[in-house]
């Protein structure tokens, strides 16, 4: 194999001559690589190249031509446009693909989810369960030939509802009037459960002798009703006393079929989906998602809609760390009183949000090409007087009470969470990554909208420690007001979306991955159109879920107190992390 | 129930013991007491629970209604809010959590998701409702329900407490099981439920292919 040398236009191919080609179909990007060589070439891109971040990892089932394909996403951690490859396998049973967790360990996850949803065995993987369905469901749903019980057209508008509308009711249509489904002659009293052998099996052992006393481990189970998991989270994990020997987070409990009920959709109808990903930041979801479908349809924003977005997506920012904040104190201890303090300012950030799209949480207000509406009457002046006057205060309000609190330092001082190369082997993004050292925001990056107009500093701490991890997110709030305050200066006026709305948009053939830096991290959409008003594969790569492939690893040896608190900084909100 | 009909029965309080007696019915006073401190179970499911959060937060602050105390195990708690999306992985625990609760119990579905599916029905992994598994007392309807909705749900919650009586309430009667128990579903090739296991074998029988 020849060296390759990175060049201002890369070329995988000639790089890596017989194991890689480019990606010839069109509207797509990026280079196929054979599988045979998938590691090899992998640890090259990463090793030679300096792609030392994998982000997004998925499956496409291109059933017409009967391939499955897996495609990578990966990025330089010094920032940079994305390289895009791609293994194609024959769609046959069982279809296989090398992992490749040896090279990023940050695919572990992300590989886990394409096993479980798209049936595609990743060899040499770890731990190849199923992560967000049950062990023993049936078939793996993300098949294009997969169809649920309440199945009724691939596409929707459906033709019962519109133009006549006489549907009948999904429960009448189902033969087990529900929304299940069993194969036929299924006997329910003849069913032996699974049971969770795996996962227990999964979770490293532990028995020591000392003084002769022999020392067993003991598992313990938490979650997913629990009031410190932030949701429906469950760990299960082993403990020598209070320290962790070794842990297993279990999700799937919340997994609302984002991907299976998004191919269905038309490409409009997926954005008050995205607005219930990560609840608390329906802004920034929205804007991922305008990003990558935006690209693919190769279309100009208009001037003003860019920085009301900027500004709705900075607010929401905002909102998000001071609750975050808030239930940092929770999860220490210092029960509701922070939250109060916190919830009170996200109620204002609200009463804009509820102003602008016309909804407190879900505002679905982002359009491709720009905003549903403009502003009305009042509400910059309402912004100005937040960012201006109010949020500073309260913000140094909140660190002169918390930064010098004796609960805070003790607690959180010197307990590491994740170093800077282990951060990035484990494709950790956003400001868990940048507290450990590392300026990577997809902002400055890889800028998105108008930020390269703005300017701000790339909030980054060094010791990668909880205090750390507290500190960047009131650093983030400082930098997300100068942001603010500069875009309600510039805003321009202007139309608020190029020409007439449309409510069905048309995407030409191809794919995309759209990225924008949503409060938690890296917010992925990666999106294929086949030209139709329905999207042939939409999928999340949401930040939380990506970010706690690492938990296991934060978390050996510390105690569980402390691990409530690392669950609690590596801020996972349970809508996005099973979608 | 305002504080005047507490107080009011119809009995005459002879004059100097006005300030000393008051005279009431037991039903009452009983569901006085039961309905000014509601204790939910704290447990959040989705998107809704963050508005519960809210609506305890300062500006809407459910504390006025007695209902502030979450208690994070269901032996504490007389209501199940089930805030959000209910998934086919979950419905299980969620059943055994209401099991957990003593009586007199009640469940309130929150948001579209908790009454009906909402937009994620025909989702492989969303169960249509709870009320496919659980007696549910309040629908409060909205995606989410703004904090308003839901103590307007709340104060619902508050008039069917009024309403009942304690010679018919079923945690009392003799005749009935103490408590409401509802079999837990297992998780097979899909969710089952073992009260349909019959109708299902029968299903599974009929169809085609």
């Amino acid at each position: 194999m020849a060296t390759p040398t990175p060049t201002a236009t890369l070329d995988l191919a000639a790089c890596f001559p017989g194991a890689v080609s480019a990606d010839a179909r069109p509207g797509y990007k990026g280079w196929i690589i054979e599988k045979d060589k998938l590691v090899e070439v992998a640890t090259a891109i990463r090793d030679e190249l300096g792609y030392d971040h994998l982000t997004a990892v998925t499956g496409v089932d291109y059933l017409p031509e009967g391939k499955m394909e897996v495609v990578y996403n990966a990025f330089k951690t010094t920032g940079g446009p994305v390289l895009t490859f791609k293994v194609q396998v024959p769609r046959i049973d069982p279809v296989e693909v090398p992992s490749v967790t040896s090279v990023w360990p940050g695919a572990e996850f992300q590989e886990r989810e394409a096993w479980d949803l798209m049936g595609i065995k990743f060899t040499n993987h770890p731990d190849l369960r199923r992560i967000l369905m049950w062990e023993g469901f049936e078939g793996h749903p993300l098949r294009k030939d997969w169809k649920e019980a309440f199945y009724e057209e691939d596409a929707k508008p459906f033709k019962s509802r519109w133009p006549e509308g006489r549907h009948v009711m999904a429960e009448e249509r189902s033969p087990f009037k529900d929304n299940i489904t069993f194969p036929k002659d299924f006997d329910p009293e003849k069913w032996v459960p699974e049971g969770e052998e795996a996962l227990y099996g999964a979770l490293a052992k532990y028995q020591t002798e000392e003084d002769g006393l022999k020392t067993d481990h003991i598992v313990i189970n938490m979650g997913p009703q629990h009031p410190s998991t932030h949701g429906v989270f469950r760990v299960a994990l082993t403990v020598d006393g209070e320290t962790i020997v070794s842990l297993k987070p279990v999700m799937g409990y919340l997994h609302r079929n984002h991907d299976k009920i998004g191919e269905r959709n038309t490409f409009l109808q997926n954005m008050p989906f995205t607005d219930r990903l990560d609840y608390f930041n329906s802004m920034s979801n929205n804007f991922g998602y305008a990003v990558a479908v935006e690209k693919l349809m190769n279309i100009q924003v208009s001037e003003r809609a860019e920085y009301i977005r900027v500004i709705m997506a900075e607010l929401s920012r905002i909102q998000n760390h001071l609750v975050f904040i808030g239930m940092l104190g929770n999860d220490l201890g210092m029960m509701y009183t922070p939250a109060l303090y916190a919830f009170e300012e996200r109620e204002l950030v609200l009463d804009i949000f509820e102003a602008a799209s016309g909804s407190r949480m879900m505002c679905n207000y982002f359009r491709f090409g720009g905003v549903v509406r403009d502003l009305p009457e009042g509400v910059l002046q309402k912004i100005n007087d937040l960012v201006f006057e109010r949020l500073p205060g309260k913000v140094d309000e909140l660190d002169r009470m918390l930064t010098e609190n004796e609960v805070f330092i003790s607690r959180m001082k010197g307990v590491k969470v994740i170093d800077a190369e282990n951060a990035i082997r484990y494709s950790i993004t956003g400001p868990v990554l940048r507290a450990a050292g590392v300026p990577y925001d997809i902002r400055r990056a890889d800028p998105y909208s108008v930020y390269d107009r703005f300017d701000f500093d790339v909030a980054v701490r060094q010791n990668g420690d909880l205090m750390d991890n507290y500190l960047i997110r009131l650093d983030e709030v400082r930098q997300s007001l100068r942001i603010l305050q500069q875009a309600v200066k510039q805003i321009p006026a202007g139309p608020v979306m190029p020409g007439k709305p449309q409510y069905q948009v048309r995407v030409p053939a191809g794919e995309s991955y759209g990225r924008v830096e949503s409060p938690k991290g890296e917010l992925g959409y990666y999106v294929v159109s086949n030209g139709k008003p329905n999207p042939w594969r939409y999928h999340v790569r949401p930040p939380s879920f990506v970010n706690i492939t690492a938990l296991e690893q934060m978390c050996i040896g510390v105690k569980i107190a402390d691990f409530i608190a690392i669950l609690g900084v590596i801020d996972i909100v349970l809508g996005e992390l099973d979608r | 129930m305002e504080n005047e009909k507490l107080t009011s029965p119809g009995y005459e309080i002879p004059g100097e013991l006005k300030n000393v007696v008051e005279i009431t019915t037991l039903d009452r006073i009983y569901n006085w007491g039961r309905r000014s401190s509601v204790w939910p179970l704290m447990f959040g499911l989705a998107c809704c629970a963050i508005e519960m959060i809210a609506a305890q937060a300062a500006r809407y602050d459910m504390a006025r209604f007695g209902m502030e105390v979450m208690r994070p195990t269901p032996r504490q708690a007389d209501m199940m809010l089930v805030s959000g999306t209910v998934t086919k992985k979950m419905v299980p625990l969620i059943v055994r959590l209401y099991n957990q609760m003593p009586e007199p119990k009640y469940v309130v579905a929150m948001g579209a998701c908790a009454s009906g599916g909402g937009p994620f029905k025909e989702g492989y992994n969303v169960v249509a409702g709870i009320d496919k598994f659980l007696p549910v007392d309040v629908y409060i309807p909205g995606c989410p329900p703004t904090p308003q909705a839901l103590i307007a749900g709340m104060i619902k919650l508050q008039e069917k407490i009024d309403k009942q009586s304690l010679s018919k309430v079923r945690w009392y009667d003799k005749k009935k099981e103490d408590s409401v128990y509802v079999p837990v579903p297992v998780l097979g090739p899909d969710l089952m439920d073992p009260r349909r296991f019959a109708e299902i074998k029968a299903a599974a029988a009929a169809k085609e292919g």
